[in-house]
């Protein structure tokens, strides 16, 4: 009786749960099943599967905020609305990785199961409310990415870019171990909440320190600038569902415990961190703008455009506000929505029997493919931030909260940023309905069309009900002040 | 009857280029259906318009056919029109049939990707007339880039991409500063609403600051000078129609712009930075004037003159008077259709000899006499000369001026001898002088061309002997327009005062 009362104590706990058991279960079942294409296929489908019921018990779970283990995982409605979002990032990028895993001769059933725990890595993350449970989904969450990234074996760009991302991966973990020691060693306590009381009066050097080493971790993880450098090159030699995967689900998570750990923890010192924040963001978009430009593989290019998007997410922080919260929550849906999109796209990249990865590879794609050039070109303009797609709210939210907090240089440059970004999306525009056709791709795969469909509507049809994400943030925000 | 009319109007066009998108078939079929659908759907749009029109209520100066629903939270959707607003909607409508009708054979690739830019636009261009809500005029008034940049890159000239991408990007430059004037202005006043904001009264500081921000992207849509290097460009590479859209609506978007935000919002920065817009018009019609006087290319010519026909505009609209604001209004709807029609004209002899530059033609009257005469008619509507259309709004805004500033106003009437030194002067390139040899072959306009041009010719000489329908229309709006504005000019200084 005691035992049941207690098990129903972790009921909140029930996506994690579902995520856990179901890895555990796929690789037993990879383990002893037949070991072949097929069959690791069959497990990597499961997987899909696993994912969309994890979905189901958040969406299930009664509202409300529970604390559990001694009040070091939250579930709130903040984490809800990510957990969401997260999930949505790794299923859509499993989706697009099922059709690339058995073209390429890839399909392990490791793959899927690394997908599931890096997700759970992501849900504990984003339920962290405290120094070690941040720390522990942190490393939970970034451990299989470094394997996946690696998983093309044979492949030396792909295990360089798993080595790299490993080698300092592991640096800014160091480095953000080191940061939460010195604000424990300063504060006494580890607990969000415990430090926001310790430091209502403002903080002592020693504490700063330690939150920029804190902020550190958190830069390299969202790959904002100065901490950006391995995002090109990891993402340019991942295979290309894992670089999907990246830009699209820890970013989430990533973008998720800075803005709770930024606002639970130190509200007392705001005017400190807003200054590290407006810095990164400004550095981060004005980066992400320039450095775009000169890309030709479009992978590379996403990655910079992925640097530009963590930055103007990072404006709706910098304002540290209900409604900047808001604005990075409304952000982070659209972004994952528009990523999603745009590597189905990339993912379907095939000619001849090989992927191509150059931007001129999309010539004339609007003859070749008219209806995915122009779910592509939305999804441009949409990640260039042009009314009325969906892109455009996504930066309107976080620029209102940010003029709201007076952050008016920041949200000029911001601005200004995105003009210059404009250039390259419009770029890669021009060489699809401008240019004349090159040699057609590859009939696409259904669950890609799929994914580039649910994405390309969600882009385009934003403006015409935008309530329930703009509902559902609110609240979400709500619950961290 | 209460049927959301204006909503009818606006995204009647997009429901076209919806149905354009699932027709399939052999390649003539659907450029024939394409071709078909859009141009009823423009022509019902334009029938419903006239409804507006009739059942408008010229005698009030409050918002019509207003529609409001819940939107962003934060604002709404709402719709409505009046005085101002209705003559740039049914412009916009009426010219869209001739736009289709004028791309009729011009256009024969992508035909049915052009009907639906087209479409998509003008959904568009009239939502950004009709918006009663900041958040929603910018919505119309920015997504208007993406169909004209395919317009301009798919369609184009030769250097169509150096020219979508210029004006792509000026575009975007100047609108997103007053994006986030915008946003300062919700947080102000805690609503994007615009007749609300209209009676609002912002503190001068920010007036200052909004209106700056709101300059930058009314001053390059319009476009004035310097910004406007972007329109020649644009014009010359643009289809026809392309170029047409863009001298007769997208340019008016910029006064329109400064006639409902700036004069209106910010009364006091508007008072102030007068004399920056009276200078920057004056060099806009002195300067681009000249600079029309050296073109070789048409098309070009035309572009230049738009910009210094658009300064006599701003110059009317920051004279604050009755007559230079109603002039302002009058100027942009006589430009829509001269300058749209000159497009159109030079698109005629384009598709016959491929090519723009006005030492290729000569002697046309011997072989086109009745291209002659339409040429000849809207010249001289160009030029401003009585009896046409152009002469009103030139000259209202000239008077307008006058009462303000004396010196602006005589300074830019040499704006209109200089329109005449260079369109007459083109006028006698083109149409007299020895027929060119290689222009033995060329044909009048046909049938089609004709039902084109009837209706331009009609209202440029109609407007110009009988301006009233136009100019009563926005009388009450622009009288309220103006009355407010001089109550928070005195209200100001009065405030002034009493700090002294």
């Amino acid at each position: 009786m005691n035992q049941l009362t207690q098990f129903q104590g972790l009921l909140p706990m029930l996506p994690e749960a579902v995520l856990g058991f179901g890895a555990l279960l796929m690789l037993m079942a990879g383990v002893f099943v037949q070991q072949s294409a097929r069959s690791a296929g069959i497990v990597n489908g499961f997987c899909v599967g696993v994912l969309a019921l994890a979905g189901l018990a958040i969406v299930l779970m009664p509202a409300g905020r529970t604390s559990l283990f001694e009040g070091s995982f939250v579930v709130d409605d903040y984490a809800r609305f990510l957990k969401l979002l997260a999930l949505a990032g790794s299923t859509g990028t499993l989706m697009l990785s099922l059709n690339w895993l058995t073209v390429e001769k890839q399909q392990k059933f490791e793959y899927g199961v690394l997908f599931l725990l890096s997700t759970l890595g992501m849900f504990m993350l984003i339920s962290a409310a405290d120094l070690i449970a941040l720390y522990l989904g942190l490393e939970l969450m970034s451990l299989p990415l470094y394997v996946v990234a690696a998983s093309n074996r044979d492949n030396v760009k792909s295990t360089e870019a798993g080595l790299k991302y490993f080698v300092l991966g592991a640096l800014s973990s160091g480095m953000l171990l080191y940061g939460a020691s010195l604000i424990y060693g300063f504060t006494g306590t580890i607990s969000f909440t415990g430090i926001a009381k310790a430091t209502q009066a403002g903080a002592g050097l020693g504490l700063i320190f330690g939150l920029v080493f804190l902020f550190v971790g958190f830069c390299f993880k969202i790959s904002a600038v100065p901490f950006h450098m391995w995002t090109p090159d990891v993402y340019e030699g991942a295979p290309t569902p894992v670089t999907a995967f990246f830009a699209a689900a820890p970013k989430v998570a990533g973008i998720a415990i800075f803005v709770r750990a930024t606002v639970v923890a130190f509200p007392g010192i705001t005017h400190e961190w807003q200054q590290i924040v407006v810095f990164v963001s400004i550095a981060s978009m004005v980066l992400g703008a320039f450095a775009a430009i000169g890309q030709r593989n479009i992978k590379r290019l996403m990655a910079y455009s992925s640097i530009g998007h963590m930055g103007f997410a990072l404006v709706g922080l910098a304002a540290g506000t209900p409604e900047g919260v808001q604005g990075v929550l409304v952000y982070m849906s659209i972004y994952v929505a528009m990523t999603l999109g745009t590597f189905a796209v990339i993912l379907s990249m095939r000619r001849d029997g090989v992927f191509v990865e150059n931007i001129g590879d999309l010539a004339g794609l609007a003859r070749t493919h008219p209806t995915m050039a122009f779910f592509l070109a939305m999804l441009l303009f949409s990640l260039a931030g042009i009314p009325p797609l969906a892109g455009f709210f996504a930066k309107f939210y976080v620029f209102l909260a940010a003029i709201k907090a007076g952050l008016y240089t920041l949200a000029v440059i911001g601005v200004l940023a995105s003009v210059v970004g404009a250039y390259y999306y419009l770029n890669i525009v021009k060489m699809m309905y401008f240019d004349e056709p090159v040699k057609g791709f590859e009939r696409m795969p259904g669950l890609l069309r799929l994914v580039l469909g649910v994405s390309g509507l969600v882009v385009m049809l934003f403006f015409a009900y935008p309530a329930p994400i703009l509902d559902a943030a609110t609240v979400a925000a709500k619950s961290l002040f | 009857m209460n049927w959301p009319i204006l909503s009818v109007v606006t995204f009647l066009p997009l429901l076209g280029a919806l149905f354009i998108c699932f027709v399939r078939g052999n390649d003539n079929l659907a450029k024939g259906t394409a071709r078909w659908v859009a141009m009823w759907t423009t022509l019902v749009t334009f029938a419903i318009s006239l409804v507006l029109v009739w059942r408008f209520d010229a005698s009030s100066a409050e918002f019509q056919f207003v529609e409001k629903y819940p939107w962003l939270g934060i604002s709404n959707y709402h719709m409505g029109v009046d005085g101002i607003s209705l003559p740039f909607v049914i412009l916009t409508t009426g010219l869209m049939p001739i736009c289709i009708l004028a791309s009729w054979t011009s256009i024969q690739k992508r035909v049915k990707e052009y009907m639906i830019a087209f479409l998509v636009l003008e959904t568009l261009m009239i939502g950004t007339f009709a918006a009663l809500d900041l958040v929603l005029f910018y919505l119309f008034f920015e997504g208007g880039l993406i169909p004209m940049f395919l317009i301009i890159g798919v369609w184009g000239g030769p250097r169509r991409v150096y020219a979508s991408f210029k004006f792509f990007l000026y575009t975007l430059l100047g609108s997103v500063l007053m994006l986030l004037a915008i946003m300062a202005m919700y947080w102000q006043a805690q609503t994007t609403d615009i007749p609300t904001l209209l009676r609002f009264g912002f503190p001068l500081e920010l007036q200052k600051w909004a209106w700056l921000a709101f300059f930058a992207s009314f001053a390059v849509k319009m476009p004035m000078w310097p910004v406007h290097t972007w329109l020649p460009d644009a014009h010359v590479e643009a289809p026809t129609a392309g170029s047409v859209i863009l001298a007769a609506i997208l340019l008016k978007m910029g006064g329109y712009g400064f006639l409902r935000f700036s004069l209106p919002m910010f009364p006091s920065a508007s008072h102030d930075f007068a004399p920056l817009i009276f200078t920057l018009s004056v060099v806009a019609i002195i300067y681009t004037s000249l600079v029309a006087l050296m073109q070789e290319d048409v098309k070009k010519l035309i572009a230049y003159s738009s910009v210094a026909h658009m300064g006599f505009v701003t110059m009317g609209i920051f004279a604050a008077t009755t007559q230079g604001v109603a002039g302002g209004i009058f100027q942009m709807i006589s430009h829509g259709i001269v300058s749209g029609a000159l497009f159109l004209a030079v698109g005629v002899v384009y598709d016959r000899m491929h090519t723009r530059e006005i030492a290729a033609y000569g002697g046309l009257v011997n072989r086109m006499p009745l291209y002659a005469f339409v040429f000849m008619v809207f010249t001289l509507a160009n030029v401003g000369l009585p009896g046409t259309s152009g002469f009103v709004g030139e000259f209202l805004t000239l008077i307008g001026t006058f009462k303000n500033n004396i010196a602006v106003a005589s300074i830019a009437t040499f704006g209109v001898i200089l329109s005449a030194a260079y369109a007459l002067w083109l006028y006698r390139k083109m149409m007299f002088g020895n027929l060119k040899p290689s222009l033995e072959g060329i044909k009048d306009i046909g049938w089609r061309e004709a039902v084109i041009f009837a209706p331009l010719v009609i209202l440029t000489i109609l407007f110009g002997v009988a301006p009233g329908p136009v100019l009563d229309m926005s009388a009450a709006s622009v009288a309220q327009l103006l009355d407010n504005y001089q109550h928070a000019i005195a209200a100001a200084k009065t405030a002034a005062l009493i700090v002294q």
